[in-house]
């Protein structure tokens, strides 16, 4: 079956509904299995036992900007080419990724009160995160209370766009501002800066989170799809009634 | 499992977690049975999409 193919909604639908339980449990299973590593996992010698707090800081981090990536692919879908799923994967992963910018956000926050001794700096790290969350509430208005369900995609399309601009400012606040934040310490030249027995449980964990993210993805987007075609056949039924 | 003396944040971090991810899922599958209601509503009262006719005739 060519790639083509999944811009079908039935055909994207089907291969949906064979797939999602199988993710579902794969995503269960390596959960099981990172949060047994990460609880197991040792102590930071420094700030404790609240390093395992990162298992999920970082990988809601990730998933936060991943998501934005996502819905930026899907705004060139959807404004350049049209492609009929591509304003619904844009659409689907609005509250996924807000929700893991949340948990970022405030899980940050519950580790930086006791390694920093305070909830929030206003340093560029945080503060671009924070900006990020709020352009995420921004589309998902777009997207929720536009009359005009085109209108408001294209508009949601046009501010994920013009928002990409603050990922690589996420990704480098750290470098190019002086920050309470620490710099990179996994992704960065000259290898991980996290001793194995702590960056081990914290890659399974965001690889984890990231089959989360998937399953909730798709089976938003399918949720989307039968909300469109809700949609048509209600406007259907109108026009039926009216004849 | 001995979390030192900052235990109650690092609660607090999987509680907030646990409850975010229990909330997306919920809403997923929530939203999920009301549209197969929904469309299931729509088809028993006669009205059938358009992609059904085609491949009908």
């Amino acid at each position: 079956m060519p790639v083509i193919d999944l811009a079908n909604p039935t055909r994207f639908l089907n291969i949906v509904n064979r797939v999602l339980p199988w993710l579902a449990a794969a995503t269960a299973l390596l959960f099981a299995f990172g949060l047994a590593r990460a609880m197991n996992a040792p102590d930071d010698y420094q700030q404790g036992a609240t390093v395992k707090i990162m298992f999920l800081h970082v990988p809601s981090a990730w998933l936060g900007m991943m998501g934005w990536g996502l819905m930026s692919a899907a705004a060139l879908g959807t404004l350049v080419w049209r492609h009929p799923l591509a304003d619904v994967a844009g659409k689907a992963a609005a509250p996924i990724g807000a929700a893991f910018t949340f948990l970022c956000l405030i899980t940050g926050s519950l580790w930086g009160r006791p390694t920093w001794g305070t909830y929030w700096v206003w340093d560029a790290r945080l503060t671009s995160v924070l900006v990020l969350f709020l352009l995420y509430l921004g589309v998902l208005a777009l997207y929720w209370t536009a009359e005009d369900p085109g209108r408001g995609s294209r508009a949601a399309a046009i501010l994920t766009l013009v928002g990409a601009v603050n990922i690589p400012i996420i990704k480098f606040s750290v470098d190019w501002w002086n920050t309470l934040h620490q710099p990179a310490s996994i992704l960065r030249m000259g290898g991980s800066a996290i001793d194995p027995s702590i960056l081990w449980p914290l890659l399974i964990m965001a690889a984890a989170f990231t089959l989360l993210f998937a399953t909730l993805w798709l089976a938003a987007m399918r949720n989307e799809i039968l909300r469109r075609r809700v949609r048509a056949m209600r406007i259907m039924q109108a026009q039926e009634a009216r004849e | 499992m001995n979390l030192g003396p900052h235990a109650d944040f690092i609660v607090a971090a999987y509680a907030v977690t646990v409850f975010v991810v229990a909330g997306l899922a919920a809403w997923v599958v929530l939203d999920y049975s009301a549209q197969r209601r929904i469309l299931g509503d729509l088809e028993q009262s006669g009205v059938t999409r358009r992609s059904q006719r085609k491949g009908d005739q």
